[in-house]
């Protein structure tokens, strides 16, 4: 198995978990508690990777990151290096394409956290924010911790947004997935086996531990 | 008044409009009592600061309440179902709102006697002791003025008849004046000082308990309260199920309700009170007063009587014995009152 890329992909797949629940959270509170009317749209948005393409998503920003983007311009400019074809493009595409994989599971579970307990804190004096920190977060936590590791089991496994975004350089944006497409066109099936497996156990075990989270969730409550 | 909460709002959905001066002095426990749709939870809501009125105004002590945050008002507000946050001990409940003091925490528990129960998940209390949790945790910062929604409702009925005591009792102990929901009638004469009786959300009445409950102003408080005499009532002994009280100068004997306290309302439905001419006053376990008859009013097939017997007793009869008995301003007759028609709800003083 071609270390370089294990490295890679565990480092995109823990990268986008973090930036999502630091961007995801306060994004699913948001839609869990908000009367905005307009709040479908951003649902609809939220949700789009899920049907979407990955080709058509890698696309367009592929074609954002370029070199002739405004976006593309300002990334070379404080950097030096562009965007696309590099691992921070890899990691921007990562939080977009997993986002309703992170988002959903944390608003479903921060809105059946129970109004009354957030009312009760704020009526002893308790700030909105201790009280998110301290009662809804620790009650939404099953949901919380299922969303982040389905974010890194789907952003390990990714693929078409990887490729196009990224293309295959070895140690910049080569990951696993990358690697096995790379090694059965090269017609080594054995190390595109051994990737193969691994990815598959890995996803099997990340499952496990999320559908037993999630039964630990119904019997904690009935 | 500025030792008052002065409340006028108004809201569209759920309709509301209260206009009340809740007086904040001696008599600490107002109760907002209606059926369940009238108002009373949206109300209590409002005034925590937990809803928004669409206009109109809410003043603590001559503080002007309005887009004060439910924190900045430094209320308690215990809701129906306790909600105590489930993943904290009880430690950790009370504390919530006290951080790092300690001390406190072990002094509100200790009042509302939990303070064995502090190690414990609320998964791991009965109802009861959920409640004195709630309660405890309500008291810990302080609050200037406690919010109760139904606190009882949640209960079985003995656990329920021994917090009523209790609850009232730590109210008046803390000397922190509180506005209690209820639906409840026995609820409302345990714990209230004052009444306010909602119907389909407008506040109809305001006053001391046993006033409100003796003269409904309108046909809807009447409804609402129920065709009982409600009297303040002293009992004197007990013996054998049997509790003999006083109304003012009136003895009677009703069944011993249980408990210690010797301060109760006696409740007497006006459908259980009997008239007869008055007689030679036979000695058994009923109660046979003398009274005069004060005004009689037809109800439809009843006479609704109103007697003056040393308190006044209100007595609904058929026209039919009305008639025989000649029922009239001024005549004497004899009010009889079986003793388990007699209901007591003890109460602290």
């Amino acid at each position: 198995m071609d270390a370089s890329a294990l490295r890679l992909s565990l480092e995109l797949a823990a990268l986008t978990t973090v930036g999502l629940l630091v961007l995801g959270i306060p994004l699913a509170q948001w839609l869990a508690t908000t009367a905005f009317r307009g709040k479908v749209i951003a649902e609809t948005i939220v949700s789009m990777p899920l049907v979407l393409p990955p080709t058509v998503l890698g696309y367009y920003l592929l074609v954002a990151f370029g070199n002739r983007s405004p976006l593309g311009q300002a990334w070379i400019r404080l950097t030096g290096h562009p965007l696309a074809f590099s691992f921070a493009g890899l990691l921007v595409a990562s939080l977009l394409y997993s986002l309703p994989f992170a988002v959903q599971p944390f608003a479903a579970s921060l809105s059946r956290v129970d109004k009354r307990l957030v009312e009760a804190s704020w009526s002893l004096g308790v700030s909105r924010l201790a009280t998110f920190f301290e009662i809804t977060l620790p009650l939404a936590a099953p949901g919380i911790v299922a969303g982040a590791v389905l974010t890194f089991a789907h952003t390990l496994g990714e693929f078409g947004v990887v490729l196009m975004v990224g293309g295959n350089l070895p140690g910049e944006t080569r990951t696993l997935s990358i690697a096995i497409f790379d090694s059965v066109e090269k017609l080594d099936y054995a190390s595109a086996n051994a990737t193969a497996l691994f990815l598959l156990v890995v996803s099997f075990a990340v499952l496990l531990v999320t559908h037993v989270l999630r039964q630990s969730v119904w019997t904690t409550r009935s | 008044m500025d030792d008052a909460l002065l409340i006028d709002i108004e809201k569209a959905r759920p309709p509301l409009r209260a206009r009340l001066e809740i007086p904040l002095d001696a008599a600490p426990i107002t109760v907002l009592f209606g059926e369940s749709g009238a108002g009373k939870t949206t109300l209590l809501r409002l005034i925590a600061g937990l809803d928004r009125p669409d206009q109109g105004s809410i003043r603590f002590r001559g503080e002007v309440w309005d887009g004060l945050s439910p924190q900045e008002r430094r209320i308690g507000f215990l809701f129906q179902e306790h909600a105590l946050f489930p993943h904290l001990s009880v430690r950790r409940n009370i504390a919530h709102g006290v951080r790092g003091r300690d001390q406190r925490v072990a002094e509100v528990a200790r009042l509302v006697r939990v303070d064995e129960l502090l190690d414990r998940k609320p998964a791991e209390l009965s109802g009861g002791q959920r409640q004195r949790v709630a309660l405890a945790r309500a008291l810990a910062p302080s609050p200037r003025l406690l919010l109760l929604d139904e606190p009882l409702s949640a209960l079985d009925a003995p656990s329920r008849a021994e917090l009523q005591i209790e609850l009232r009792r730590v109210l008046e102990q803390q000397k922190i004046p509180a506005i209690v929901v209820t639906h409840d009638r026995v609820e409302a004469l345990a714990l209230g000082d004052r009444l306010a009786v909602l119907t389909a959300g407008e506040v109809r009445q305001f006053g001391r308990v046993a006033e409100v409950f003796a003269s409904p102003s309108d046909a809807a408080v009447a409804r609402v309260v129920g065709t009982e005499n409600v009297a303040p009532a002293l009992i004197l002994k007990r013996a054998e199920g049997l509790a003999t009280i006083s109304i003012g100068s009136v003895e009677l004997v009703a069944l011993d309700p249980g408990g210690a306290e010797n301060d109760a309302f006696a409740c007497i439905r006006a459908e259980d009170v009997l008239l007869e001419p008055p007689g030679p006053g036979e000695t058994s376990a009923r109660n046979e007063l003398p009274g005069v008859v004060i005004t009689v009013t037809p109800e439809g097939p009843l006479v609704r009587v109103v007697l003056d017997c040393g308190f006044r007793l209100v007595a609904l009869v058929t026209r039919r014995s009305a008639d025989r008995f000649r029922l009239a301003p001024g005549r004497n007759v004899a009010a009889l009152i079986k003793a388990p028609s007699v209901r007591l709800v003890p109460r602290v003083r």
